[in-house]
This record gives structure tokens, C-alpha cells and sequence, in this order.
């Protein structure tokens, strides 16, 4: 098996592990988890780090250098935003 | 790719899906965003190894400098955009990251295009394509909603033949994608299909109605994880593959739980203006009866003489800021020996959970919140079922009236106990723009005036009492 079908395989077995993680949330997590997955995929930020890295000519740097500027947005904003959701879960005391 | 990178990759892959896992628990969910921020953080470093300049050659000094710099500036704004946020816009700040997501998505790809030859494999670059596409639908249809939920259009936004126009279109972005991955590599091409993809994510989102788009986010934020997959595929990074198919697989299982909460198929969300329900048809089919008005002491006197009451709160709640109102008036009731809870809707507030996140705000203690399911089976020895700005979610019509547009949507079944109090600035319709019977039943009494204001009043009432 050459090292594309690999990682094809993972592809595929990620779809459903995405599928079985939140099977059974109950509704009152659902805008946390829509905003802590959110932050997860501000793994972009690596893409922009490697395609910034490099870039060649003016307009390669700029639109590297946005999504650098974006990505690390999307990453910081959207845990932090989730964790303040969070932290206002509390039991009775 | 050094063996030490893999293996802290691989931790950061375990440490997101564990903390998915922990995130769908109340308990454990807080910890669950901090353990994939810790896996995210590991991933940032990982990828420190990999960076090297144009043609293989080692990076710059001024290029990691670069970079450093876009990070604190997002850093910065992201950090400002979670802070200030108040907890009621929280839906429109997830639609702003989402939208940061994939416009770096798409840009990406983009720049990745550039290193497009004869010899690179027709996967790279259809994963490429994909992401571009994906990754700019999901930025500018995220920008549009937005707006919609800042309230910048009054309904959705329809013309004639609209699903032929975004079909075509559609169409021929994919065209130009086929002829872009059969070997035409100008830049040029890159630039027109991205700026198809951004029309379309525009032209997709316009029709929809304000009361949609908690769905319409979490549709998008599953296209950015998936836009952040095929990116991973294109720049060959195992990371960005496993976060990234997470992220877009139970972000589209969200979506469809959240089309389920409201009864209709996400492609009558996505393709059919709801807003759009006929005025005369629902005017024809008008409730007859009286609306019995309450004032503020009576209310108080049903109140405070209940064995149990049961509050159910909705977006009129949030949008009056009266969510700790709400709680005094719960703990007054406390203190009499009355036995509050909260019935919760899924879909209460702008999206679902919202409304949990909104009284967790106000330190209401979650196990006093109740979900839909498990009430409606109790609401017939309720006492005093308090509404509070909610509509459509207790309109009866949705159990009774086939003709109506939100017949099968499940609901709570306020008009079962004893006395219903409904808590409204006036006689308005919901976001589905229909009448409610429930306004005219003989136990109904209606409390009217700004929810905050009300609510003191009642607070006041109650501990004098």
C-alpha cells in the first residue's frame, strides 16, 4: 500500500470517528462544541506558517502573511471564546 | 518528516479527539477545550521543523519574523473578538472565527497553486481546488450571516429564478476547476474560481432567514474543516488531514441534529426561503378567541402560590438581558418552598444550547435546566408554566395544525399545566411569522412589557409577598 492510500485510510477512518465523538451531546453543549470545533480547524494556521515560509513575490507574501494573520485568529479567538462559554457551566454549589 | 515531528503530531491528533470526546459532557467540557488547545499548541511547534524557504531552501531570519508577527496580530484580534463579545452576539463571533478559518484556507490554496508543475499528481491539485473553493464559500457565506444576525437585512433576500442563477453558477466554478485540474495553471484561472467560490458562498447564504443561520454556521464550519483537510492533503501535513475530516464529519452530524430539533430537512433550510411563508396563508388560517391580559401583582400571586413552576426562557430573554432577572425571581421562589426549573428547548435562542449558555451567565446551576424531552412528559403537574419572550417553541399549532409551516417541529408543552403565563412586549409574531393559538387558551394570561422591566416588577412582587 503506497503512502496516498495511507493516508486516504485515515481520511476516511476520520469521517466516522468525527461522527461517533458526538453521537450522543446533549443540546445545551451544542454552541460550545460548534465553537470549540471551530477552533480546532484553526489548524490552518500551520498551512499558513509552511505556505508564508515559502513564499515567493509581493503577492505571496501578502496573501501568506493574511492567512498567517487569519488562521491565528481563527485558532486563539476560537478557544478562547469556547473556554469563556464554559466556564459559566457550573453545578449548585 | 523527522520521527519526533510524526510522534508530536500524532499526540496533538489524540489530544483533539480526546478532547472532543471530553467536550460532550457538561462535566468534562471545559477541560475538553483546554485539552485541544493543548494538542493545538503542540502542533504549532511540530510544524516549526518543517518551515523552509522557496526551492527547499533553510527559512529566513525575516520570514520567521514575519510569521511571528501575523500571529500576535491574530492573537491580538482574536483575543479582543472572544473578550468583548457579549454572551447574546456569541453566534455571530463563531461565525467571524469560522469565516477567519476559511478565508486562510483559501488563500492557502491559492498560494499552493503556484507550485502547481506537469509532474505534480492530479490529487494534489484537485485537494487544492477543493479547498479553495470550500474555504472561500465558507468565509464570504459566513460574513453574510454575520450580518444577518446583527440584523442588517430585514428578510431574506430573493429574486426570480434564484436556485437556477446559484446552480449555474455552481456549475461553473466546477468547469473551471475540471479544466484548472486537466492541466491549466495560470494564476489567473486561480483568482476568477476563487472569486466565483466567495460569490457563491454569497448568493448560497442571502435567501436564507435570520432564524436559520445557527444552522447555516455550523454548515460552514464543517466546510472549513473540510476545506482545512484538503489543504492538509495538498501540503502533504497528517495534522491538518485528521483535524481538519473531524472538524467537517461532526460538524455535518451537528447540522443535521440541529435541522432534526426543528423538524425539517437541511435541505429545506438550505433552498427554501422559510421567511417566505404567505402572509394571506396564514392569515386564513387564523385562531379565533380573546387574549386575557395579566398585570404584574396578579402574576406574582399565581406565582408565588405554585407548588411548582417551570420556566421556559427564549430569545426575547436574551435579547432584554434579563437572564439574571430571571434567577432572582427563581430564588425568591426558592426561598418560598416553590420547586423551579427551566425547561430548555434545542433550538431556544439563536442556536442551539445558546440559551444554557446565556443562564449560565446569570450562575443558573445547569442541572435545574431541563431539556424538552424530559418535561413535556411532567408539564401537566405543573403549576405556573412561566414563558418568557418564547413564540414559536410552545405554539400548539405545531403539534395540531397540519397547515401550519412548523407543523411537526417538536415544542414544550406549556399549554398542558395549570396556568401559563406568557411574558411578551406585545402580540407580535415569532421568527416563523405565524399566530400562536396558545396567546387565546382559557388558562393563558398574558404579562406585557419589556421582559427586564417585568421581571424586577415580579421579583419585587414575589419577596414582598
Amino acid at each position: 500500500m503506497n503512502a496516498d492510500m495511507l493516508i486516504f485510510f485515515i481520511f476516511v477512518l476520520s469521517i466516522f470517528l468525527g461522527f461517533e465523538l458526538i453521537s450522543k451531546v446533549p443540546s445545551m453543549l451544542h454552541t460550545p462544541l460548534m465553537s470549540g470545533t471551530n477552533a480546532i480547524h484553526g489548524i490552518i494556521l500551520l498551512g499558513g506558517m509552511l505556505v508564508l515560509a515559502s513564499a515567493e513575490g509581493f503577492i505571496q507574501h501578502v496573501a501568506g502573511f493574511l492567512a498567517v494573520v487569519l488562521g491565528s485568529a481563527n485558532v486563539f479567538g476560537g478557544f478562547m471564546v469556547t473556554d469563556r462559554m464554559l466556564q459559566m457551566f457550573k453545578r449548585k454549589k | 518528516m523527522s520521527t519526533l515531528t510524526s510522534i508530536a503530531f500524532l499526540i496533538a491528533s489524540v489530544l483533539f479527539i480526546v478532547g472532543i470526546k471530553l467536550l460532550a459532557s457538561p462535566k468534562t467540557a471545559r477541560k475538553g477545550n483546554l485539552v485541544a488547545a493543548l494538542g493545538m499548541l503542540i502542533a504549532l511547534f511540530a510544524v516549526l521543523p518543517l518551515l523552509h524557504g522557496p526551492h527547499g531552501t533553510s527559512v529566513s531570519f525575516w520570514k520567521l519574523l514575519l510569521i511571528l508577527v501575523g500571529i500576535v496580530i491574530g492573537l491580538i484580534v482574536g483575543a479582543a473578538g472572544a473578550y468583548r463579545v457579549k454572551m447574546t452576539g456569541m453566534p455571530q463571533m463563531v461565525a467571524l472565527f469560522n469565516g477567519a478559518g476559511g478565508g486562510a484556507a483559501a488563500l492557502v490554496a491559492g498560494i499552493e497553486f503556484a507550485h502547481v508543475t506537469r509532474a505534480s499528481s492530479t490529487m494534489f491539485v484537485v485537494s487544492m481546488l477543493c479547498a479553495a473553493l470550500i474555504g472561500a464559500v465558507s468565509l464570504s457565506g459566513s460574513i453574510i450571516a454575520y450580518f444577518k444576525l446583527e440584523g442588517h437585512f430585514d428578510k431574506p433576500v430573493t429574486y426570480p429564478a434564484q436556485q437556477v442563477m446559484n446552480g449555474l453558477l455552481f456549475v461553473m466554478s466546477l468547469l473551471l476547476g475540471l479544466a484548472m485540474a486537466a492541466g491549466s495553471h495560470s494564476m489567473v484561472l486561480m483568482a476568477l474560481f476563487l472569486v466565483l467560490a466567495l460569490a457563491l458562498g454569497v448568493l448560497m447564504v442571502l435567501p436564507i432567514g435570520g432564524a436559520d443561520m445557527p444552522v447555516v454556521i455550523s454548515l460552514l464550519n464543517s466546510f472549513t474543516g473540510l476545506a482545512v483537510a484538503a489543504d492538509g492533503f495538498a501540503i502533504e501535513n497528517i495534522a491538518m488531514i485528521i483535524a481538519g475530516t473531524l472538524v467537517g464529519s461532526s460538524g455535518t452530524l451537528l447540522t443535521l441534529t440541529m435541522c432534526k430539533a426543528m423538524n425539517r430537512p437541511v435541505t429545506n433550510v438550505l433552498f427554501s426561503a422559510f421567511g417566505k411563508v404567505d402572509a394571506a396563508a396564514t392569515d386564513a388560517a387564523a385562531v379565533s378567541g380573546s387574549v386575557r391580559s395579566v398585570q404584574a401583582d396578579e402574576a406574582a400571586m399565581l406565582l408565588g402560590v405554585a407548588a411548582r413552576v417551570v420556566i421556559v426562557p427564549g430569545y426575547g430573554l436574551a435579547v432584554a438581558q434579563a437572564q439574571h432577572q430571571v434567577r432572582q425571581l427563581a430564588d425568591e421562589l426558592a426561598k418560598k418552598g416553590v420547586e423551579v426549573s427551566y425547561a430548555i428547548h434545542p433550538v431556544a435562542g439563536r442556536m442551539p444550547g445558546h440559551m444554557n449558555v446565556l443562564l449560565a451567565e446569570a450562575d443558573v446551576p445547569y442541572d435545574q435546566l431541563i431539556e424538552m424531552e424530559a418535561i413535556n412528559p411532567e408539564m401537566d403537574r405543573v403549576d405556573v408554566c412561566l414563558v418568557i419572550g418564547a413564540n414559536d417553541v410552545v405554539n400548539p399549532a405545531a403539534r395540531e395544525d397540519k397547515s401550519s409551516p412548523i407543523y411537526g417541529m417538536p415544542i414544550i408543552e406549556a399549554e398542558k399545566a395549570g396556568t401559563v403565563i406568557l411574558m411578551k412586549r406585545s402580540m407580535g409574531k415569532g421568527f416563523a411569522g405565524i399566530e400562536n393559538a396558545l396567546f387565546l387558551r382559557d388558562n393563558c394570561r398574558m404579562l406585557f412589557g419589556d421582559a427586564k422591566a417585568s421581571l424586577q416588577e415580579l421579583v419585587t412582587l414575589v419577596k414582598a409577598g
